[in-house]
Parts: C-alpha cells; sequence; structure tokens
C-alpha cells in the first residue's frame, strides 16, 4: 500500500488523531472501505451539483451528511447509489463497483418522493425493500416475510402491518421507509432526511435504532439538518458543500463549542467549521 | 324494441375483452400518474398502423405487433428526448410528440388509403359493429378475428402483469427504490409503454384508438377510489371495464331509439358509459365519494351544533334560568359555521334522544338532556383547564380544542382528566366545573 | 400541376388568400396565448378542452336541425363547442379538487369520456335521414378549403380580440405563471385572470377547429410556445417568436393543403408547425440538443482535463520530480487505467504532456501554466466554499477559466492571504495545504 500522505481517516480507535483536512486532493483510498468516492463530480447542464467530491467513508459508523440547502447532500447519495449520472469519477463499495454490491446498500429516500396515496399496505412496503434479493420474476419465499415481519416489530409498528399507507402519521411512514431498509439486511445504510417531519418520540427511537445499526457493525450515512441534535446523534460526520468541506469525527470536527458559536454568534455552521479548521492548524 | 342476435354477442364479447385487457395494464398508468402518456400513445399509434401497413401490406397481428412496439418505443423516446434535450415541461413535451406522429399518421393513411382497406375513421373509433364480418373457424365456430386478437392480447396482458407484478409495483410505487436495487425504472417504464401500445393496435379494431384511454384509465379510476389495495385494484378495474363494456353496447342499440334513431357507435356509448360509472363512483362511493364525504360532514355538523345548543341551555340553568325557553336561530347556526340543514339535524337529534323538549318558545332542558349537558360541560372545562395547566395554553386560546375534545370525550378519559386536574372545581375562566354525574 | 403550384405559392388564388389569412390569425393568436398555457404547465388541459367539443358540436348541430335550421352554421357550432369545452374545463377543476384522483388522470377521464359522448351523438345524427352530417368531420381533422370569407373574418377578429387581451393583461399573465402565490398576496384577483386566461384558450381552441380539427388543435396551442422557448429565456421576446412561429406555421401548413386538396389541413398545419420545432430542438441557442451536448462534452473534457493537470502537479508536489508514471494516476488517485491512459493521450495530443519513456511523462512548458493555474483555481475555490459556505454555492464555477472571472477581486485576495496564513502557521502537512500556485505564471519550483 502506498504512504498516507494525504488526508487519512481517522480510526474509531484513536481518539486524538487529526480529523481530515479539508479538501478531497490527494485523498488514498483504502480498498476495504463501505463507500470510496473517487472524484465525483454530479452536473445538470452545466452547473456542477458535487464537484471533485472524493473521500472513504469508515466502517461501521453513524455518519452525518451535513451542508447548506444546495450543498448537494441527496445528490451525494443518489450518486452512490447510482441514481444520477455522474459526469466525471466513480464509486466503489468495499472496492468493487455497484453493480454487484447493490445488495449491501440499504436506502431510505426523502418521505416526499414517493405517492402516499399509492394502494398498497405498509407489508407491502416493506417487502418491496426484499426485492432485490429475488430478483426479477421470482416471488419472495417465507423467509424474504419472515424478515419483512421482523423489520415492522423492529421499528414497533407490526400492528399497522395492513394497513394503506396514506393512513399513517408522518413519524409512522418514516418508520415504514425504515423497516423497509432494516429488512435488507444491508451493511450500509443510506437515510435521506430520516428525521425530517417526525415526532419526537419517533425520533428518539430512529435515533436508537441507529446506534443499533452503528453497534451491530453497520455504515449508516444520514443527510441530516438539526445541527443541534448533530453532535448527540452521529459520531462522525462530513460537511458538506457542493465539496466536502471537512469529515471527521463529531468530537473534533464538530464541537460544542463550535455548535455554540453557531448559534450564538450568528454564525453559519460551515464558517464555524472553517473557524474550527483554522483553530486546529 | 332490440331484436338481439348473435352479432350482438359477439360485439358485447370483443367489447369486454379488450375493455379488460386495456384496464389492466391502464391501472399502472393511473398509478404512475402517466394517465396522459396514453393519450399520447393512442394517438402516436396512428403512424404506426399506418406506417406497418405501407410498409408489408398487410394487417396481419405480427404486422401490427411490430408497428407497436417500435410506435410505443418511438414514442417514449421521443418525449424524452423532448423534455430533457429541450427542457420542456413533461405535458408539452407530450403534447408536442404526439400531435406531430398524429398529424404525420393522417397524411400516410390517406396515401395509403390508395392501395389497402384502410380507413383512418375505424381507427379512431373503431368499427366493433363490423368485426363479425371477418371471421376464421375455430373449434366449429365462426369467431371474428377481433374476438381472437382481443382475446390473444388480454391473455398477453395477463401474463405480463403476473410475471412483472412485483417489479411493477415497485417502480411504480418508488422509481427511487427501484433503480437502487436493480430495476432498471427506466426499462420497465419502456416495457410498459410498449405493452400499451401493442394493447391499443389489438383493441383499435374494436373500440378504436382515441376511446381506446377511455378503457385504459376510467376503469381503473373507479376502482382507485373504491380500493387501497393493488390487487383488489385491479380486479375491480377489470370488472369496471367489462361492465363498461356491457352498458356501453346495450346503451348503443336502446338509447338512440328513444329518439326515433336506430343505433349508435357502440365504442363511443362505451366511453360514455364508463363515465357514467365514473361518476357515480365519485359521487356515491362510500370511502371517498362526494356524497359520502358530504354526509358525514352534514352529521359531524349536527351533532357538534347539538353540543353546542345542550352547553348553552346548560349555561342558563347554572345563571338560574332554567325555565326560559332557549331559540336558536339560523343565524346563530351561520355563525357556528353550520348550515340550515345542520341545524335541522341537530334539533331532530336532541328530540330523538329526549334531550331538549320542544315548546313555541323555544327550547327546554330535559331531565335526560340536563345529564348529557352536564357531562359535556363537565368534559370541556376539564379539558381547559388541563390544556391551561398542563400544556401552558393561554386562557383564551383553549376554548376551540377543548370544544373539539370534548366530543370524544369518554368515561375512561374523563376519569383521566380528573386525575391529572387533581379535583379541581373551578376552569381557567372560574366557572364551576359540574360535578360528574354520578356523584 | 406546376401550374398550379405556382398559383397557390404566389396566393394566386382568391381561396388560398382568405384561409392563408384566416389560418395565420389563428397561428399568432394560438402562438400568444399557448405561451401561458405552456408556461401554466397546463399544456395537455387544452388537449382535453378539445377533445370535450366534440360533443357541443354535434349537439349544436342536432338543435339547430331540430329548429329547422340548415346546421352548417359556424356561429352555432361554435357556441356549442364553447359550451361542452367549458363543462369539461368544469369538470376537470370539479376533479381535482372534489376527488384523489391526480391531474394527469382527470385530463384522460374528461378527455375520452367527452370524446366518447360525442361520437356516440354523432353516430345518432348519421342516421337522421334527409340530414348530411359528414360536414361535420371537419371539425375532427380539421378542413380549410370549406373556410368562407366569413368563416375567415369572424376567426380573425376573435384571434386579434384574443391577442389584443393577452398583450394588454401581459403584465398580470406574466405574474400569474410566475409565481401565483405572490399575486394573489399584491391583491391581484388570481383567480379572475386564470378564469379569463383559460377561458381564452377555450376561444382559441374553438375557432381553431375548423382549420386543424378538434385531435391537433392543441398542437397549435403548444407547438409554438415550445419552439420559441428554444431561442430565447426572456418572456416578451417568447411570446412574440411563439407568436410568429405559430403564423408560420399555420400559414405553412394551410398552403401545402391548398395543393393536396384530399390531405387533411390540421395534419398539415401541424406537421409544418413541429417542423420548425424539430430544427428548434437541434440548433435552438437556449436549449437546443446540439449546443447543450457540445457544452456538455466540453465541460466534461474540462473537468478530466483539469483532474489530470492536478493530480500530476500533486503527484509532482509529493514526490518532487519532474516525471511522473501513469500508473500513479491508477494506484494513487483510483483512476481506471483505460480512462487514464485515453487522457494522457489527449492530453499529448494538446501538447499539455509529453512521453519520456515508456513508463514516464512530463509535463511541457504549456502543460506547466496550465496546471499552475487549474491548481490555483481549484484551492481558491475549495477555500471558498469552505469559508463562505453560508453562501449557496450557486455561483461556483469549476468550469471558470479563472476564479477571477466569477469572483471580485478583493475576494480574491482575502483567499489569497488566508491561503498564506495557513502556511505560515503550520507546516502543511499534505501538498493539499500549499498555497495556490501564482496566477497563471509557470512556476518551477
Amino acid at each position: 500500500m502506498v504512504t498516507r500522505t494525504g488526508p487519512q481517516h481517522p480510526e474509531p480507535d484513536k481518539p486524538g488523531h487529526a480529523p481530515a483536512p479539508a479538501g478531497p486532493a490527494g485523498t488514498d483510498h483504502s480498498p476495504a472501505a463501505p463507500i470510496s468516492i473517487h472524484d465525483v463530480t454530479v452536473a445538470y447542464d452545466r452547473r456542477p451539483v458535487l464537484w471533485d467530491v472524493d473521500l472513504d467513508v469508515p466502517e461501521g459508523r453513524l455518519v452525518g451528511l451535513i451542508g447548506p440547502n444546495g450543498a448537494g447532500k441527496s445528490t451525494l447519495l443518489k450518486a452512490i447509489l447510482g441514481l444520477v449520472p455522474t459526469i466525471s469519477g466513480r464509486v466503489s463499495i468495499y472496492g468493487r463497483p455497484l453493480a454487484g454490491q447493490r445488495k449491501l446498500l440499504g436506502y431510505v429516500p426523502q418521505r416526499e418522493s414517493v405517492d402516499w396515496d399509492f394502494p398498497v399496505t405498509v407489508r407491502d412496503v416493506v417487502e418491496m425493500g426484499l426485492y432485490g434479493h429475488v430478483g426479477w420474476f421470482r416471488r419472495l419465499g417465507r423467509a424474504h416475510v419472515r424478515r419483512a415481519r421482523e423489520a415492522l416489530e423492529r421499528v414497533s409498528i407490526s400492528d399497522l402491518a395492513d394497513r394503506q399507507i396514506s393512513r399513517l402519521s408522518g413519524g409512522q411512514q418514516q418508520r415504514v421507509f425504515l423497516a423497509r431498509a432494516l429488512a435488507q439486511h444491508a451493511r450500509i445504510y443510506l437515510m435521506d432526511e430520516p428525521f425530517a417531519g417526525v415526532d419526537s418520540a419517533t425520533e428518539k427511537s430512529i435515533v436508537g435504532l441507529l446506534h443499533e445499526l452503528r453497534n451491530t457493525g453497520r455504515t449508516v450515512v444520514c443527510v441530516h439538518h438539526d445541527l443541534q441534535t448533530v453532535a448527540a446523534y452521529f459520531d462522525y460526520v462530513i460537511l458538506l458543500n457542493m465539496r466536502v468541506v471537512t469529515h471527521g469525527p463529531t468530537e473534533e470536527v464538530f464541537t460544542e463549542e463550535n455548535l455554540r458559536k453557531t448559534y450564538g454568534g450568528q454564525l453559519t455552521l460551515l464558517s464555524s467549521a472553517a473557524t474550527a479548521l483554522a483553530q486546529r492548524r | 324494441m332490440i331484436e338481439w342476435s348473435v352479432i350482438d354477442t359477439w360485439i358485447i364479447v370483443v367489447g369486454v375483452l379488450s375493455a379488460v385487457g386495456c384496464a389492466l395494464p391502464g391501472a399502472y398508468l393511473l398509478l404512475r400518474r402517466q394517465s396522459m402518456m396514453g393519450d399520447a400513445i393512442s394517438h402516436s399509434v396512428l403512424p404506426g398502423i399506418a406506417g406497418a401497413y405501407l410498409i408489408v401490406g398487410n394487417r396481419e397481428p405480427l404486422t401490427l405487433l411490430a408497428g407497436a412496439i417500435v410506435i410505443g418505443i418511438l414514442t417514449t423516446v421521443l418525449i424524452r428526448l423532448v423534455k430533457h434535450g429541450g427542457q420542456v415541461e413533461g405535458g408539452a413535451a407530450m403534447g408536442v410528440v404526439f400531435t406531430a406522429l398524429f398529424a404525420l399518421g393522417l397524411v400516410m393513411i390517406r396515401r395509403a388509403a390508395d392501395h389497402v382497406d384502410l380507413d383512418p375513421d375505424c381507427v379512431l373509433y373503431g368499427a366493433i359493429e363490423l368485426t363479425f364480418l371477418d371471421t376464421v373457424p375455430l373449434l366449429g365456430m365462426d369467431v371474428p378475428r377481433a374476438a381472437l386478437l382481443t382475446g390473444g392480447m388480454l391473455l398477453a396482458n395477463l401474463v405480463f402483469l403476473t410475471l412483472f407484478h412485483k417489479e411493477l409495483k415497485l417502480s411504480s410505487f418508488d422509481p427511487g427504490l427501484s433503480d437502487a436495487l436493480g430495476y432498471s425504472s427506466r426499462l420497465l417504464h419502456h416495457v410498459l409503454m410498449v405493452v400499451i401500445a401493442a394493447t391499443m393496435v389489438a383493441s383499435f379494431e374494436a373500440v378504436g384508438s382515441i376511446l381506446v384511454i377511455a378503457m385504459l384509465i376510467v376503469p381503473p379510476a373507479c376502482a382507485y377510489l373504491l380500493c387501497d389495495r393493488l390487487v383488489p385494484m385491479l380486479l375491480l378495474s377489470a370488472a369496471f371495464a367489462a361492465a363498461s363494456a356491457v352498458l356501453g353496447h346495450l346503451s348503443a342499440i336502446t338509447v338512440p331509439t328513444l329518439f326515433g334513431q336506430e343505433d349508435t357507435s357502440t365504442a363511443g356509448m362505451m366511453a360514455l358509459m364508463a363515465g357514467v360509472l365514473f361518476t357515480a363512483v365519485f359521487l356515491g362511493s362510500p370511502k371517498a365519494g362526494v356524497v359520502a364525504r358530504s354526509w358525514h360532514r352534514l352529521q359531524l355538523g349536527a351533532r357538534l351544533l347539538s353540543e353546542e345548543i345542550l352547553g348553552l341551555l346548560y349555561r342558563r340553568s347554572e345563571a338560574g334560568e332554567a325555565a326560559a325557553p332557549l331559540m336558536f336561530s339560523r343565524e346563530e347556526a351561520r355563525r357556528a359555521g353550520q348550515s340550515r340543514l345542520a341545524l335541522w339535524l341537530a334539533r331532530q337529534r336532541l328530540r330523538r334522544k329526549g334531550f331538549a323538549h320542544f315548546t313555541p318558545g323555544g327550547m327546554l332542558l330535559t331531565e335526560r338532556g340536563l345529564h348529557e349537558a352536564r357531562r359535556l360541560v363537565r368534559a370541556h372545562r376539564l379539558w381547559e383547564t388541563w390544556l391551561v395547566e398542563e400544556m401552558n395554553l393561554r386562557p383564551d386560546h383553549v376554548h376551540g380544542p377543548a370544544r373539539r375534545l370534548e366530543s370524544i370525550t369518554g368515561e375512561s378519559i374523563e376519569e383521566q382528566l380528573a386525575r391529572e386536574t387533581a379535583g379541581r372545581t373551578r376552569d381557567p375562566h372560574d366557572r364551576t366545573i359540574p360535578p360528574s354525574s354520578d356523584v | 400541376m406546376w401550374e398550379e403550384a405556382w398559383r397557390v405559392f404566389t396566393l394566386g388564388d382568391y381561396n388560398t388568400r382568405v384561409v392563408m389569412a384566416g389560418t395565420g390569425l389563428l397561428g399568432l393568436a394560438a402562438g400568444v396565448v399557448g405561451v401561458f398555457l405552456v408556461l401554466r404547465k397546463r399544456a395537455l388541459l387544452s388537449d382535453a378542452v378539445s377533445h370535450a367539443t366534440l360533443p357541443g358540436v354535434v349537439l349544436a348541430f342536432w338543435v339547430s336541425i331540430a329548429l329547422g335550421m340548415t346546421g352548417r352554421s359556424l356561429p352555432v357550432l361554435l357556441s356549442g363547442a364553447a359550451v361542452t369545452g367549458l363543462l369539461g374545463m368544469g369538470a376537470i377543476v370539479a376533479l381535482r379538487r372534489y376527488s384523489p384522483i391526480k391531474d394527469d388522470a382527470a385530463l384522460a377521464i374528461v378527455l375520452s369520456v367527452f370524446f366518447g359522448a360525442g361520437i356516440a351523438l354523432f353516430g345518432m345524427v348519421q342516421n337522421v335521414e334527409g340530414v348530411h352530417a359528414a360536414g361535420l368531420t371537419d371539425f375532427i381533422y380539421g378542413k380549410t378549403a370549406s373556410m368562407l370569407l366569413s368563416d375567415t373574418l369572424a376567426i380573425g377578429a376573435v384571434a386579434l380580440g384574443v391577442c389584443g387581451i393577452t398583450v394588454a393583461l401581459f403584465k398580470e399573465f406574466r405574474l400569474l405563471c410566475f409565481d401565483e402565490a405572490f399575486a394573489a398576496v399584491q391583491g391581484w384577483p388570481v383567480l379572475r385572470l386564470d378564469l379569463l386566461l383559460m377561458g381564452l384558450i377555450v376561444l382559441v381552441t374553438v375557432i381553431g377547429l375548423q382549420a386543424v380539427g378538434l385531435i391537433l388543435v392543441v398542437a397549435l396551442l403548444i407547438i409554438p410556445p415550445v419552439t420559441a422557448r428554444l431561442w430565447t429565456h426572456r418572456l416578451g421576446t417568447m411570446t412574440m417568436l411563439s407568436g410568429l412561429f405559430g403564423m408560420l406555421g399555420a400559414g405553412t401548413g394551410s398552403l401545402v393543403s391548398a395543393l393536396f386538396e384530399r390531405m387533411p389541413s390540421g395534419a398539415l398545419i401541424v406537421l409544418s408547425a413541429s417542423g420548425f420545432f424539430f430544427l428548434s430542438l437541434m440548433f435552438g441557442t437556449e436549449g437546443g440538443v446540439v449546443p447543450r451536448l457540445w457544452r456538455r462534452a466540453r465541460l466534461r473534457r474540462r473537468i478530466r482535463r483539469q483532474h489530470l493537470l492536478r493530480r500530476v502537479w500533486e503527484m509532482r508536489e509529493q514526490t518532487g520530480r519532474r516525471h511522473f508514471h501513469a500508473r500513479g494516476l491508477v494506484e494513487r488517485h483510483g483512476w481506471l487505467p483505460a480512462i487514464a491512459a485515453l487522457e494522457l493521450r489527449a492530453a499529448r495530443r494538446a501538447g499539455i504532456v509529453r512521453r519520456i519513456n515508456d513508463t514516464e511523462w512530463e509535463l511541457t512548458p504549456l502543460g506547466e501554466r496550465e496546471a499552475a493555474r487549474a491548481v490555483r483555481n481549484h484551492r481558491l475555490w475549495e477555500l471558498y466554499l469552505i469559508t463562505h459556505a453560508d453562501v449557496a454555492p450557486s455561483h461556483v464555477d469549476s468550469d471558470a477559466d479563472r476564479i477571477e472571472h466569477v469572483l471580485d477581486p478583493e475576494m480574491i485576495r482575502e483567499l489569497e492571504e488566508l491561503l498564506a496564513r495557513e502556511r505560515e502557521t503550520v507546516p502543511p502537512p499534505s501538498p493539499h495545504r500549499l498555497d495556490a500556485p501564482p496566477d497563471g505564471g509557470g512556476n518551477g519550483r
């Protein structure tokens, strides 16, 4: 392996390791990283949305993907999933191209991305997560059905299994999406604002679930908006603003002090993060 | 008088087969919010058929199928090209493509009309009445070719929908997840469009390419209003389609006789009957129908109004004016946001339940009414107290919520409320909270 | 044949002149109003409405026969058309409001059911004895040849009226299409404006029935605006262009249909309008496919080239050697070998790199300058995104030749100072922290 000279990804067992510096240039990609993003640029027509994003997401972390509106957070998730065409660069999952690795990825899209009037039940939606495991034309087996049921139990909505999805509250809808991703038994979970529009009880239980996933070695990446909860929820943070501004363990990149500054001094999140960077140097 | 003949039977058979065959894939168009793609393809089928005739010179099913596949893909690809290439909104892109293709088809058909037996009117409105003229022997019967064609199409669609049930469900509900799991939603879109185009080509002889849209969308729309599961919706769509076809032919041969005419286009009547069925469901569906919803709203209004009246009467008796009858005018009902009809229903409710006694001067509380009113007022004031103390709402903001909550307050909730407000006897507006009735 | 064509094209024929004037004005009005229809994203609403006119035409025909008239009076038939057209529009609005049915399905339902009703009525009228109903099919496919002078005058007058109203209310319609909520807050009667706009659409649809036919009249409302959109971003210009394209399309079409009498004139009008459209789709300056593909390919080339330059620069900063291995791009930066080879070949052709031996390459002096500029731009932008992240990154333009073209000099000075300061406080742990190469110069560190 080549010597590590560029930004490095701090290991979880080495607190105090210098967080990765700003910018992607020169990242040495570890072949074992759950998600390696190599110089990915995504542009709609002329204007880039993501520009040279280059980073490895470390394994077994609960990662908050944070940035201002229009910073390309959702686009980054979609680029990882191959849902948007990239102008340059590529993504690998555990060192391999996406195509053969789809089963390892669980995706929780934004709630508004689907039609909740669609005539399907909660159980149907959760089972959809398992379609990737059976392939074209094949039906789900009994084991799959059981897995879907377990996923429903894990997010405690078993009693709603036969309900049509429009008759759910926002928090319940989000649980359905989570259950769908859980049923996939993925190793990497990508979630687009899982806390948007849910009640605080649901939010708490979702956080519990995310920690559980992390503790069993899964890698979870969440697009997140609420800065106040970043430090409490995530142990690793990626600050994105069209490109990666910085990334690293939360306690280093995203300190309490920075947060207070962010809110106290009318500073926006990322300029305070930049200050943090400058201070560290 | 109607004379029924074997021809009518065959017309109905062909109509039902093509209608059901259309409605099944049409349900997915409806759910994918691409109903107008059906419209677009139905128009662009014309050059496909004309092209197939011009090139091959016959109208064998395989020729037509080839034309349909080509046109299905061509339309979809062109619309995509115009939409993304020209950055045009989806509807406008469809409009541009299908009108251009339809115009091209009209010109081609006029040119082809010299060489082959092809009538644009027939393509557009179908000639279901003439299907029996073209028969093939099958099992010792003369079966219209169109019946075989539409029957085959229905069978093919059933096979297609069964095979692709999972994939279609997934990509219709959540195309993003579908792509992420490796089921290309664009590929499925194209496949569905080809199936729709093939369906249209198979049924254009029967119902015509324009009226095919009615069979594609209207029966599934009826089912959509009634169902919240996918498979029942598909089955019900098929049932509505069949009903439209049967009713369509029946009315095509009966309705004109009322105006002194012999008969009219069955295809047109099928579309119209589908519309009539849809209107009936739209108005009368127990779940989402307009009638049911307004009735429900009216009932709710009457109930709220009767509770309002009980409250007023109770406050009177609190003030020691229990003997003075209460006139509750329409004007007051209007101010409470309720109609005259709701007021009438509210009075009926009070009378039926024996809560109020009607005198020429107005209403008086009965013993039962007093009991009920006390329960309501107690619940209301308990809620107000609770909302102010526990939820820290301002006293002048709690009347509305309390009003809504009191209606749904049963015994157990009331007990809990009483516990949580720790036996208070005055509400935030310093009025007495009536004691529980059984005390 | 040729003499006839000559006569037609030189407008030698009185009839042709009449028809041309009528359809030209129709195209103008449709183009002008259509702009707002398309911008309000209701293009297909007009399709549903035009199909919904059929039962009206047939009913009006029937009623006038029953009243002892000829049944061929244009105003009577068109009034019938307008009535059911409006009814169809009302049904769509009702479905949208009172049912969970989505917009697209509401359009399809109204379109097909009304059209079916029209066909059924038509089937009855055809059988009425002693009545010649064949003329009604002209309303389905359009037939300019049947236009009389009086028809042309009526159509022209309505068309001019529609244009006049649209131009007079241009500002209001623009507001309505752009931001309905804002217009409402500003106190504009949004609902009434909307109704007026839809009324104008119905009017144009109805007067277009005779020339273009009810299946295709929607094309006159949609195609010209969409064509115009491909040439301009400005609403005023777009409206004028759209009117022009409408006039050209309708005029050309009816000219050709004067030549081929058996062809349905509606189809010819639509074909000529869509001819203009497809030309514009290919070559339109604002969103035509060819210019856009060209721009996109160029963007992709530039981004790849910049990657290469930066990577080469960084490798050199790390190793301190002028030469570099192509393998380095693959091993250190995760490039696919094929892409690395491709890019290097392209760069050699552009005179940016040259080959030293089998495995090693180096930058040419031109390449040095280009790489320095790319790295400088890149690092300044990066810093900008970090320090000014509160600003939405909407005007960040990685494609700009120089950062100076986008950001003002003061900002750049600030960024440069920041870069320099960072270098002073801490020795750079990675080449990434080095200051940006000086502007444009080929620096030989």
